[in-house]
């Protein structure tokens, strides 16, 4: 017959087969359905934010320029800056305590005294709209929404900061090009900057951020703005800028991070969905065995035969994947309410058509691919199968070459589709590498396992354990199956939740009694004494009254900066040798910190000879300097001589002052410093009445509560988590569906043990109580193994990149197996419904037909 | 009658020649020879029974014969194509052509109805649907099941099943016809039906037919008989006509 009437047979032929069978074939669907809709949700979503940041890159950053420096301006930039032209609007920011009247609640606050027309693109959204220009006019303040309705606050209600009173003129709704998770760090509040002096906050060891923005005339050339800028900075003069162009970079930058990530996770779904759809065609195949061999019998060749259930399993992977871009694509709506937050700009939604043609693009590629695999063994049936029933494996009809070619191919797509995700191909061989690494673990575990429960069984056992137990590992079991598929998903979604609780139990101290939970900064020297006289006169304790110099280094080994730079065989880091220091002085060594290597020593006599000081260990390498070196300060303005005598690790962890460069006593004593403090309140409240007491005596004084730290990076941590695993959630669901396929396929299987049973006098009771043995030994086992490797990936994450030691949290772990199990066990269970309350042969008869 | 006998005189080409066949099998470390040396040939248009005990290789050498397996050495050849040369495909497209098949267990595609069964061969060849659908709605009504041409297999009897069968052995309308038990699984009155069946199709087609089975009695009817034990040809003869047959 010629090749067009061939084929057309072929598919009619195709049609024809699926039919009694497609309800089956409905679960290999769903697998790839949910795998798609991660895929398409993700890289939809990704166009419009792409799309969004790109018609809005203005409001990003809500200027054509932004220039910033940690002190006033040097004459030379204000110089450039002033010859550029066009509107201007400048501020002053910096941290300090904000304490509300009205009920006498304190919050270190981010403070922008504003002067100007900033922002000069997108909007400044306060509640009333008016707020926006009339805090200027009206010397009042605005505030952010969140800390607004957490005190209760109304427009109109007043806030000091510093000396100053400012009756709140409206609410902070949207600043442009900052996301509404930046007020985590603290809420935002604007000030005209006209008589910010007033507030007494600005005095010397403040920290203090100068800015202006800059709106251009049209037609003015960015390039050349930023050339200009770029060429002050080459002559040594300090300070820091961003254009539009710059700031859509940044932002586009650290989404492509973000979004790929996530895209990664929701492709590991289409992965599992793709082992669901080789599960779901092995058994399909496997029931097919005998119609091949008939079909070759009468003339069909074995291309045909080939092709007759490749058209199967691609439309159905083509009509899931539509599916699946159509759920992605309704997703997506819900995406932009998981994370609006951490955007900086308003999300513009439309439907992605590339992403579409990608996601279901992928889908298909993905379930052609895993089914080849039992695919390409019908080209083995051979005719005489007909003849003669014969029980074959259809993985050993398929030659080591077949086997290899394909599994060489699938590795290349995945690695390719990685590297179109991330970039880069190191990256993509490594997600490769340990996907597959994770899948062998899995699928060992699961032959350990079937091994296992064969040695473990025992004669004594009750009839049904001995049937359950040998369930796991009798032919047509479903041990690999559930703990590839299920196992994978547990190691995703556990390990970012074992995770989130490591990071969060590295800073969740303020239980414990000997460590401080409110540390008190910027206490000027004249204010040390009053301050601790409130804070013992409370009854509290100081631990820590630790006295602050800042300083920058003048010299290295008696090269200046400009020296060191040029100096190629010098490596020292350009923010090391910049940085403003704040460094202390002191006899001894804390608890916090250990001695590497040189000589600690405590007390020195004056100025006269170099100073011995000790610098942390992680600086040294920065500042590329060894035991011996000299350093030269500038102290406000005295040189003071100093050489290396010792090096030692600190505890950054802890919520006490740390500091990378100490001096020994006897030196600093007389010069300009403040004071930072920490205290062990005993409870919040008596913290938060202390900061309270405290900002109305000293309104300089910052406080940081570490209870309201711990607090502010928990909500983080569990947005940012939520995000993660509302995608990695397609895995664990995915999990379901290949289970539930797979359990759906041997469906005719059990039914007939189940009958046999009933059959031979086994009571309803016996026949489930096998049922939910064998289903809650394969979920405990799937979800241990899942665990296991979840803790392995924890403590490896802890370790390289957290540098902490990882201690799993056994109550969360427990409760997972316990989760976990009872979902197999229900799919188990809803699989065989039905059987139980009918006569066997009617059973038996509705399943064949 | 004796088809048999007369064909022999007069000379007939033939359908079915099997030179030296082995068949051996690799059971661990033993080897098994289940066809062990076979040599026959079968004139066109008669009808053969092979017999033989269970385990005698009666199935392996059917299979070998219509090209369903490769001798272990030895050929095949089957309308004068030698199948020893023939790729997997192209022995397909032998039986498509030249040969039909009815098994023991009916072998019916359980997805199609009992319709597009018995269209498959035909359909394969790329004749046109409607008269492909015309003629097997004939072949079915021809075998009694004109009114069940929509059913699916598994609603359908095992006689009926086995009827379905018989149409869609004979709508390619072979060369050569191998049954494996077709009565195997069947009663025996639907049986000797089925039996009456497949005969009057071979008459009228002049359709060769070779015939597995163990049941004697029908393989009394058939002109030769080739009786196997331990995979060798035991005894090889023509069949007596009955003796009511010849008053008749």
């Amino acid at each position: 017959m010629d090749q067009r009437k061939s084929l057309m047979w072929t598919f009619k032929m195709a049609w024809r087969d699926s039919r009694s069978n497609r309800s089956k074939l409905f679960l290999f669907m769903a697998a790839i359905i949910v795998g798609v809709a991660a895929q398409v949700s993700i890289t939809s979503f990704r166009a419009n934010l792409n799309s969004s940041i790109e018609s809005q890159a203005k409001e990003l950053l809500g200027a054509d320029l932004e220039v910033d420096r940690n002190a006033p301006f040097q004459p030379e930039l204000q110089e450039v800056l002033d010859s550029l032209g066009g509107d201007v609007s400048t501020a002053l920011e910096f941290n300090s305590m904000a304490f509300f009247p009205k009920n006498g609640n304190t919050r270190l606050s981010q403070i922008s005294a504003i002067e100007g027309g900033f922002p000069f693109y997108g909007d400044l959204i306060t509640e009333p709209a008016s707020a926006a220009s009339a805090f200027q006019e009206n010397g009042s303040a605005l505030v952010d929404e969140p800390v607004m309705r957490l005190f209760n606050l109304q427009p109109g209600d007043s806030v000091k900061i510093g000396q100053l009173t400012y009756k709140i003129e409206g609410a902070i709704i949207e600043i442009p090009g900052q996301p509404v998770a930046a007020s985590f760090f603290g809420p935002r509040i604007f000030i005209p900057k006209e008589n910010v002096e007033d507030t007494g906050l600005l005095q010397r060891g403040s920290r203090l951020e100068y800015v202006s923005w800059h709106k251009f005339p049209e037609g003015t050339d960015m390039i050349a703005v930023e050339e200009r800028l770029r060429e002050l900075r080459d002559e040594g003069i300090r300070f820091g800028f961003d254009t539009v162009e710059e700031r859509e970079e940044e932002v586009g930058e650290a989404i492509l991070y973000l979004s790929n990530f996530l895209n990664l996770i929701g492709f590991i779904a289409l992965l599992l969905g793709g082992i669901g759809v080789a599960s779901s065609i092995f058994v399909y195949i496997r029931q097919k065995i005998n119609t091949v061999a008939v079909l070759r019998c009468v003339g069909v060749s074995s291309n045909q035969a080939l092709l007759i259930y490749l058209i199967q399993a691609a439309s159905m992977g083509l009509i899931g994947s539509i599916m699946g871009a159509a759920l992605g694509s309704l997703i997506q709506l819900y995406l932009p309410v998981l994370i609006q937050e951490f955007l900086p700009v308003d999300i513009n939604l439309f439907i992605s058509w590339s992403s579409i043609a990608i996601g279901v693009g992928t889908g298909l590629v993905i379930s052609v691919l895993f089914a080849l695999f039992p695919l390409l063994a019908v080209k083995k049936i051979s005719p005489l199968y007909s003849l003669r029933s014969i029980s074959i494996n259809l993985l050993q009809l398929l030659t080591n070459r077949t086997k290899i070619t394909l599994s060489a191919v699938l590795l290349i797509f995945v690695t390719a589709y990685a590297w179109l995700m991330i970039g880069r191909i190191i990256p993509a061989a490594f997600f490769t590498l340990g996907l597959v690494a994770c899948l062998l673990l899995l699928t060992g575990f699961a032959k350990l396992i079937m091994k296992g429960s064969r040695k473990f069984l025992r004669a004594g056992f009750s009839y049904e354990l001995r049937q359950g137990l040998a369930n796991l590992y009798r032919p047509n079991n479903q041990t690999t199956i559930l703990l590839l598929t299920f196992g994978l998903g547990v190691t995703m979604i556990s390990s970012l939740y074992l995770t989130q609780d490591m990071l969060l139990g590295q800073i969740d101290f303020g239980e414990e009694e000997d460590l401080p939970n409110l540390a008190l900064y910027d206490i000027q020297y004249d204010q040390n004494e009053g301050v601790n006289e409130i804070i013992t006169s409370s009854g509290h304790q100081i631990l820590q009254n630790v006295p602050i110099v800042t300083m920058r280094i003048q010299e290295i080994n008696g090269m200046n900066a400009e020296a060191l730079r040029e100096d190629t065989t010098k490596d020292v880091s350009g923010w090391a040798l910049n940085r403003e220091y704040r460094n202390t002085y002191r006899d001894s060594l804390l608890e916090t910190e250990t001695l590497v290597s040189g000589e600690w020593i405590g007390n020195v006599d004056g100025i006269n000879d170099v100073v011995p000081i000790s610098v942390e260990d992680d600086q040294m390498e920065n500042l590329d300097a060894v035991l011996g070196d000299t350093l030269t300060w500038d102290v406000q303005g005295i040189p003071i001589q100093t050489y290396i005598a010792s090096t030692r690790t600190v505890k950054w962890d802890q919520p006490s002052p740390n500091f990378f460069v100490v001096f020994p006593a006897g030196v600093l004593e007389n010069a300009p410093q403040f004071f930072a403090t920490t205290i062990n309140t005993n409870s919040r409240e008596a913290s938060l009445q202390l900061q309270q007491e405290l900002v109305q005596a000293y309104p300089n004084v910052s406080a940081i509560d570490v209870g309201q730290v711990v607090e502010t990076v928990r909500s983080f941590l569990d947005k940012v988590t939520f995000v993660i695993q509302f995608i990695g959630l397609f895995s664990i669901i995915t999990g379901l569906i290949v289970l539930a396929g797979s359990a759906a396929t041997s469906r005719f299987q059990r039914i007939r043990e189940a009958v046999l049973l009933r059959t031979l006098g086994a009571s309803k009771k016996q026949v489930i109580k096998i049922q939910v043995i064998e289903y809650v030994l394969l979920g405990v086992m799937a979800s241990i193994t899942g665990l296991i490797l979840s803790l392995g990936a924890s403590t490896f994450i802890g370790y390289f990149y957290f540098d902490i030691e990882f201690v799993p949290n056994f109550f969360i772990i427990g409760v997972e197996i316990l989760i976990l199990t009872a979902l197999v066990l229900m799919i188990g269970l809803l699989n065989t419904r039905g059987v139980h309350n009918k006569p066997p042969l009617e059973v038996l008869r509705a399943e064949v037909a | 009658m004796c088809r048999y006998h007369s064909k022999q005189i007069s000379i007939v080409p033939n359908i079915l020649e099997v030179h030296q066949l082995y068949r051996k099998f690799q059971s661990g470390t033993k080897t098994l020879t289940v066809v062990n040396d076979i040599n026959f040939s079968i004139p066109e248009g008669i009808s053969c029974a092979i017999v033989g005990p269970s385990g005698s290789g009666k199935t392996t050498l059917l299979g070998l014969c219509a090209g369903l397996d490769r001798p272990t050495s030895g050929s095949v050849s089957l309308n004068g194509i030698p199948l020893n040369p023939l790729s997997e495909d192209e022995r397909a497209q032998v039986r498509n052509q030249h040969v039909g098949f009815i098994f023991q267990t009916f072998q019916l595609v359980p997805t199609l109805t009992a319709l597009e069964n018995v269209m498959v061969p035909l359909e394969l060849r790329g004749e046109g649907t409607k008269e492909v659908r015309e003629h097997a709605r004939e072949l079915l009504e021809s075998v009694g099941l004109g009114d069940r041409t929509h059913h699916y297999p598994a609603q359908l009897s095992g006689g009926e099943q086995q009827r379905v069968a018989v149409a869609r052995a004979f709508i390619n309308e072979p060369k050569i016809l191998f049954a494996d038990e077709p009565t195997g699984n069947l009663d025996t009155e639907t049986g000797e039906h089925i039996e009456d069946l497949i005969f009057a199709l071979n008459e009228k087609q002049g359709t060769t037919l070779v015939m597995v089975t163990h049941d004697l009695e029908l393989a009394k009817k058939c002109d030769r008989i080739i009786k196997l034990k331990n995979g060798q040809v035991f005894e090889d003869s023509a069949v007596e006509p009955e003796p009511e047959a010849a008053v008749k």
